[in-house]
């Protein structure tokens, strides 16, 4: 009698895998964040509900904690997840001061080794910019630079911040930047640097992606100037295709490109990491003044999301819902507040839904 | 008594003596952490001042400046040293700097650095900014009239400190595959810059001050030059000060640029702040740009372009330079010509006719520069024959 139960559990396992396995769900790691994270993250699994999206979401908290030895790390099993999905998508996460802890984004960069940091920068319909032609990428080295953290007071007075940049990790962005070129369809590459003050560092950046350019010889390639790059994106922006760049200088760009669009209550951003790990998320703040009253603005996450898909191959769903995220936009009847209209959270969610559902 | 004191002591103290003898204590006194002092007109009233050429643009537009300021009689006479960006000796640029040395005041354009040559060719501009201790790079974005751009009425005044920080040019490969660049950020240095700004703001008649910067990333670095910024700003109550983490600046500053009066900042922030607000004004051939010290001032463009994709086809856009070749002249006080050719200026950028490419039009740099020469001539002072 037991071993009849045991049968059928085990072939209800397998039949609910092969299941799975034949719908093509993937799953993956939701980190809902604070403040608006959660709400946010929510409007977003709704979303992705009504446009039947195979995934399967597994929520996690990243709170950090001491291990063993007194080094903070995130909890092991959102790290276990993470590892095992491969991909995660993140809502805001609050940085607290005095905590004794780093930044909870910088733990969980050096954790997945995220070195690329991939930001597309296009014009929304309906939420007027001065500037209406953006359709750029930038793509930032996120390790190093002059982020390194590298400080010292060398006498009274005299403080030296280094500014590291390594053949590898250099190389391993441009890869990444051309592999992104081809994979989407862009046109060129253009390497961004100021080699004619720092020689050496840039020097060496610029010539690790002149090396890579070599074997990606269908997308163009040049360089160009950080200054001479902030003066022409802000006077024509859409001479610009796919940006590659050290730490600093990505930092600078790519929040100078969100602000073209609109700022970052609209800009999607994915963190790529060593071994296929890829985290999306939404770069603002968690605004703890709207927090819990479905105020926010749920488009940076969801536009994220989409990135998401994307990367792992189900165009289809992206197409869908990022258009029926853009009509509701353009259509301007049911807007949150930040994007000038006086609608709820929950309102904004349930159009794109029912667009979604009206495009099947 | 007083000639003898003055002969005796104008090689050690220079030109800063001259005709200022008769307070011979307190000019010296008043010299002191004063930004520059202009050097006294020598050879019946007439001011020499350095001229470096450059690479691209830079030579033909210079060449309208001089051009303009003999058709209408301006005293100044330009000592021309060419600095040859090929050469691997530092010979030229440390000619020019002897000139500068020299007459205290130069107009230049910007010579070319071939990134690709190996790292101790380095950069003749900061070579020279470095050696002439030109701390203040001053750059004042206008949204001029006729000009169209996203956001109008801007009025920004950027300081940007010209010596350390990023371009301190100390770099090396610890291990092979690793380079190290030293981002450099001094006390004095930071005090320096901050107090420069402040005094300009309040000579001005601005209200707010804003320091840029990356402190919560660059702790000690940023840290100690916001600090330093602080520290000035509290003996400058009627002036307000905040500040503001560079990313954010670039992004506000593309949807609300008003909200910014006066910034200061350090090297690299400088660079990428001023070219943005240059692109927002109208582009580099619309703002000039200033380099003071304590002992000297040299006059260039804002963004330091070369421009070689545009030169010797007459379609570069001479406002900037001949807007430098005012502030140049500012700095001489000889206000009145530097009124009288900035009017003309503003008035040609009225006609859209006369657009030069970069913001538009068809015009050739040679149909700006005569219609502000007949602008001039029909004001009334003497000019010579066109």
């Amino acid at each position: 009698f037991g071993g009849k139960t045991w049968y059928i559990k085990v072939s209800f396992t397998c039949l609910k895998s092969k299941y799975l396995e034949e719908l093509n769900i993937q799953t993956v790691t939701l980190i809902p964040g604070d403040g608006i994270g959660p709400e946010i993250s929510t409007a977003v699994m709704k979303i992705f509900e009504a446009a039947k999206a195979p995934i399967q979401w597994e929520e996690r908290n990243v709170t950090a904690i001491k291990g063993p030895g007194g080094r903070w790390m995130i909890p092991p099993e959102a790290k276990e997840s993470m590892n095992k999905n491969k991909i995660g998508l993140k809502g805001p996460l609050k940085t607290p001061i005095a905590a004794g802890h780093p930044s909870m984004n910088l733990l969980l960069r050096k954790t997945f080794d995220l070195y690329a940091n991939v930001r597309p920068c296009v014009s929304i319909e309906g939420f007027k910019t001065p500037y209406t032609d953006v359709d750029l990428v930038t793509i930032r080295e996120n390790t190093e630079g002059e982020y390194s953290g590298i400080e010292h007071l060398i006498v009274d007075g005299v403080v030296q911040s280094i500014k590291l940049i390594t053949e590898e990790a250099s190389r391993r962005i441009a890869e990444y930047a051309f592999e992104y070129a081809r994979n989407n369809q862009r046109t060129s590459v253009t390497a961004v640097h100021k080699a004619n003050i720092m020689r050496m560092s840039d020097g060496l950046f610029l010539r690790k992606c002149r090396e890579v350019a070599e074997n990606y010889k269908d997308v163009k390639f040049t360089e160009m100037y950080l200054d001479t790059v902030c003066l022409n994106m802000v006077q024509d922006p859409s001479h610009f295709d796919v940006l590659v760049m050290p730490n600093l200088y990505g930092d600078i760009l790519s929040d100078l490109c969100a602000g073209l669009i609109g700022g970052l209550g609209v800009t999607p951003s994915g963190n790529i990491g060593a071994n296929g790990v890829a985290i999306f998320e939404s770069v603002h703040g968690t605004a703890p003044d709207i927090a819990g009253k479905d105020l926010a603005n749920p488009t940076a996450l969801l536009l994220s999301a989409v990135m998401m898909l994307r990367h792992m191959g189900l165009h289809g769903h992206a197409k869908k819902i990022e258009t029926a995220c853009f009509d509701t936009i353009r259509d301007e009847k049911v807007l949150t507040k930040d994007l000038g209209g006086n609608a709820k959270c929950s309102e904004f969610t349930a159009d794109i839904c029912r667009r979604v559902q009206d495009m099947d | 008594m007083m000639a003898t004191l003055t002969k005796a002591f104008k090689p050690i103290l220079g030109r800063q003596l001259g005709n200022t003898a008769k307070v011979f204590g307190a000019a010296v006194n008043s010299q002191r952490g004063k930004p520059t002092y202009p050097p006294p007109a020598k050879y019946g009233g007439r001011h020499t001042v350095t001229l470096i050429p450059g690479d691209g643009i830079g030579p033909e537009l210079l060449n309208h400046v001089r051009e303009l300021f003999r058709f209408s009689c301006v005293p100044v006479d330009f000592e021309v040293v060419h600095v040859n960006s090929a050469s691997t000796s530092e010979d030229d640029i440390n000619n020019a700097i002897m000139a500068i040395r020299r007459n205290g005041v130069a107009l230049k354009g910007n010579v070319e650095t071939n990134h690709t040559m190996p790292p101790n060719h380095k950069s003749r501009n900061n070579l020279l900014r470095t050696s002439l201790d030109l701390y203040a790079n001053m750059m004042h974005c206008q949204s001029l009239p006729g000009v169209q751009t996203r956001h109008k009425n801007i009025d920004i005044i950027i300081i940007r400190e010209n010596t350390e920080g990023e371009y301190s040019s100390l770099e090396h490969e610890s291990v092979s595959g690793v380079v190290e660049s030293l981002k450099i950020i001094t006390r004095n240095n930071s005090l320096r810059i901050a107090d420069y700004a402040f005094r300009l703001a309040r000579d001005k008649g601005r209200r707010r001050v804003t320091a840029v910067h990356k402190a919560n990333i660059m702790k000690l670095g940023d840290g100690l030059f916001l600090q330093c910024c602080k520290e000035v700003a509290s003996g400058y109550p009627d002036i307000e000060f905040d500040s503001m983490i560079v990313d954010n600046t670039t992004m506000q500053l593309v949807s609300k640029p008003h909200q910014f009066d006066v910034m200061v900042m350090p090297n690299l922030y400088g660079n990428v702040v001023s070219n943005v607000c240059a692109g927002l004004v109208g582009g580099p051939g619309l703002v000039p740009g200033a380099n003071y010290g304590r002992d000297y001032a040299v006059f260039e463009t804002a963004t330091r372009n070369t421009g070689k994709s545009i030169s010797n086809r007459n379609i570069a856009n001479p406002t900037a330079m001949l807007l430098a070749s005012c502030l140049m002249l500012d700095h001489l006080k000889l206000h009145d010509y530097a009124n009288m050719i900035r009017g003309a200026i503003l008035t040609t950028m009225n006609e859209t006719r006369l657009h030069t490419v970069d913001i538009g039009g068809q015009g050739t740099t040679s149909e700006v520069v005569q219609s502000i020469m007949r602008i001039i001539q029909s004001g009334g002072p003497l000019t010579t024959e066109i």
